[in-house]
């Protein structure tokens, strides 16, 4: 299982929730806190399941706050 | 892995991280004036990507039209200008014929395209226009706070019909892709839709093939792209995906209504 | 250079080719549509941009599109279509982009009919959109004079980054007359440097009109009213005809400005020193010198196809010092020579009795629409 990680630009996330929907781990959820614009940021939650990196999110996102990485594959050794 | 903040991206942590995806060149690294779930948003950061992916940046010019989507030239690293109500086809043919060699797209909405600017964009594929159309059809006027337009859907309720849109009084929902794949000078027309990833990645290539077509001087290109406008549907936005595909599909269907053969090799 | 019998419409068309046009989007609408039909023929023989497009609407937003590229662009059209290119106007006026306009005005309002006309001019030097801005309009009276301001229009236009409007008339348009043709002038190829062109490797340039913050588009309309007031500083023209010894001047444009010369000279003729005023710019109205000649005679007669429109300018060049007559022919109907001379003796005769009595003449401003 590939192991992605994303940066969240949370002053421009407007807390639409297309990325949460659509994301195929379910590791986006509402932030607590509200960014200056008054929306509450969506934020990495890896709890039960992590990112794999596949870019959904950045896909769907009107807003364009993702930066998807994903760890390079490591052939057997 | 906790949430990452921008300071710390993981290329900083594990240098031979792989950068999968990133804001593209053409997309001006700026908040946007576009409401929550608002599907205009994703559509310019597509055209973006598309552009930077054909390498055409630097000969692209792109018109704005009035309406939501009136600041795109802000959002696009691109020479632009901003048409009046409707004319971006006229505009963008008069900016053609003097840069036959640019590419020129206009970014267009449903009332701005098929409402008061229906002779430009009719007239602009009669002439075969060397130019590309994004047409954003969200069936309202979104800017001025959800107007009735022309693809507005027989019974929804608008502002501006507000006992819900009566055919007998205010027409059926227009057609204007269907419509114009029956002229020669139309190289590529067809209709996508933002509702789903699946579909959305439709978009991708299809926004790529309008572009190709006009690279290539095969016509006038079209794309009909269905999106959200949750504010003046009064739908959340995942809720709008689902009306898209509840409500829109039935009466706008998806697919290629016109493909200029030489677009496929 | 040798000069030519040329028609109104085919010399304006072929000055702006020999100024470097090099695009023209059109539309037919008579009495204009040989200047299009000309440029039909020419435009493509030179690799030039031509195009009759949809409506006047389509084609003055052709126009500012060829001209966001920094391209000289033009348009042509008779009064209704101009009054349907003027959101368009209005758009380039406010993101200061040059064209050439040219408007062969027609009797009017409405449908009207194809014979001359000068009602356009509220339309042109008043409101030619919505919004704060001039264009900069022109009044050729001959076919000769058309060519002359059409050589320098491009000019003008792109060193204010303004519009220029050519404004003449359905007798203009369609008359013949011997005209020498200017020599053709090579076209630029480089673009001025907020030309729309493709990024390459600089940060893009916008065009727009839209400033939704009031005080970035106040402070653009300030940079527009100070742009109009160097325009009204530097390109003020006029022709002052026999005016010297004037003790009457006649005030008239375009076609009727010649007509008012065959006027006058009949009146000098009778005795009567009468002199004929005629502005060339009608924005920016030449009132300096109008207003000087005005301080040596005793009356003043407007004449115009229209109901009084430049009478308003003269009106407050004058400020009640002398009695205004007017006459207004409308409909396309042009006043005769001899219709004017009696407008003149009419004017001199008042004069003359009333100086006998107490001095101040019984003849207040009155308007005769004939």
């Amino acid at each position: 299982m590939t192991r992605g990680a994303i940066t969240i630009q949370t002053d421009r996330c407007k807390g639409c929730g297309l990325c949460i929907q659509a994301c195929p781990q379910h590791v986006l959820v509402f932030g607590e806190e509200f960014n200056a614009r008054g929306y509450r940021p969506v934020q990495l939650d890896e709890r039960e399941r992590c990112c794999t990196g596949c870019g959904v999110c950045a896909l769907v996102c009107p807003d364009v706050v993702f930066t998807v990485y994903r760890q390079p594959v490591r052939r057997a050794a | 892995m906790t949430m990452l903040l921008e300071a710390e991206a993981p290329t900083t942590t594990a240098p031979d991280w792989e950068l999968v995806y990133q804001r593209p060149q053409t997309l001006v690294d700026a908040p946007t004036h576009y409401c929550p779930g608002c599907s205009h948003g994703a559509i310019h950061r597509m055209v973006a990507e598309t552009i930077d992916e054909l390498g055409i940046r630097g000969c692209t010019i792109c018109v704005a039209p009035v309406g939501c989507a009136v600041f795109a030239y802000k959002y696009f690293a691109l020479d632009s200008c901003e048409a009046a109500h409707g004319r971006a086809p006229a505009m963008a043919t008069g900016l053609k014929r003097v840069l036959p060699d640019r590419i020129i797209f206009t970014y267009q909405g449903d009332g701005d395209l098929a409402s008061i600017g229906g002779n430009e964009i009719l007239h602009a594929a009669l002439r075969g226009e060397q130019i590309s159309v994004i047409f954003v059809n969200n069936a309202v006027y979104g800017m001025t706070g959800g107007q009735m337009a022309p693809t507005t859907l027989t019974g929804m309720r608008t502002t501006s019909s507000p006992y819900g849109r009566d055919p007998l009084t205010q027409g059926r929902p227009i057609h204007i892709t269907e419509m114009l794949a029956t002229i020669p000078g139309v190289a590529y027309a067809v209709r996508r839709s933002m509702h789903s990833v699946a579909e959305m990645r439709k978009v991708k290539k299809a926004l790529r093939l309008a572009f190709q077509a006009q690279m290539r001087g095969l016509g006038l290109s079209i794309v009909e792209i269905l999106g959200a406008c949750p504010t003046n549907w009064h739908l959340t936005p995942t809720e709008s995906l689902d009306f898209i595909r509840d409500r829109m599909l039935p009466e706008y269907p998806l697919g290629d209504f016109k493909v200029d053969e030489r677009l496929r090799d | 250079m040798a000069r030519e019998l040329w028609k109104g419409n085919e010399a304006l068309a072929e000055a702006a080719i020999r100024a470097g046009v090099e695009a023209f989007f059109g539309y037919p609408i008579t009495p204009q549509t040989e200047l299009l039909e000309y440029m039909a023929r020419r435009m493509p023989e030179l690799g030039r941009a031509f195009l009759q497009a949809e409506s006047e609407i389509a084609a003055i937003n052709m126009v500012y599109g060829a001209a966001c590229a920094g391209a000289r662009a033009m348009t042509s059209s008779s009064s209704p279509g101009i009054s349907l290119m003027q959101e368009g106007l209005s758009y380039i006026a406010g993101s200061e982009t040059p064209c050439v306009v040219v408007d062969i005005m027609r009797g009017g309002p409405g449908l009207g009919n194809i014979q001359p006309g000068q009602a356009d001019y509220f339309q042109l030097t008043r409101s030619a959109g919505h919004g704060d801005f001039h264009p900069l309009v022109l009044a050729p009276a001959t076919v000769q004079e058309a060519v002359d301001l059409t050589y320098i229009s491009f000019d003008l236009a792109f060193q204010y980054r303004t519009i220029v409007i050519i404004a003449g008339d359905g007798a203009l348009g369609q008359m013949m007359e011997p005209v020498e043709m200017p020599p053709m002038r090579e076209i630029s190829q480089e673009r001025p440097d907020w030309a729309l062109t493709g990024v390459d490797d600089r940060p893009p340039r916008t065009i727009t009109s839209l400033y939704l913050d009031a005080d970035e588009l106040e402070r653009t309309n300030l940079r527009l009213q100070e742009k109009l007031q160097r325009v009204a500083a530097n390109e003020q023209r006029w022709e002052s005809y026999m005016t010297d010894d004037a003790e009457f001047l006649v005030v008239a444009f375009g076609t009727v400005a010649r007509i008012a010369r065959s006027a006058v000279r009949t009146a000098r003729a009778a005795g009567i020193r009468v002199g004929l005023f005629r502005p060339i710019s009608l924005w920016p109205y030449p009132a300096a010198a109008l207003d000087q000649i005005v301080s040596r005679v005793q009356g003043v007669l407007v004449a115009e196809m229209n109901a009084g429109q430049m009478l308003e300018d003269v009106r407050m060049i004058v400020r009640g010092r002398v009695p205004i007559r007017f006459l207004g022919r409308m409909g396309g109907v042009i006043p005769m020579p001899d219709e004017i001379a009696a407008e003149i003796s009419h004017i001199a005769r008042v004069n003359h009795r009333s100086n006998g009595s107490n001095g101040k003449s019984p003849l207040s401003e009155r308007s005769t629409v004939l």
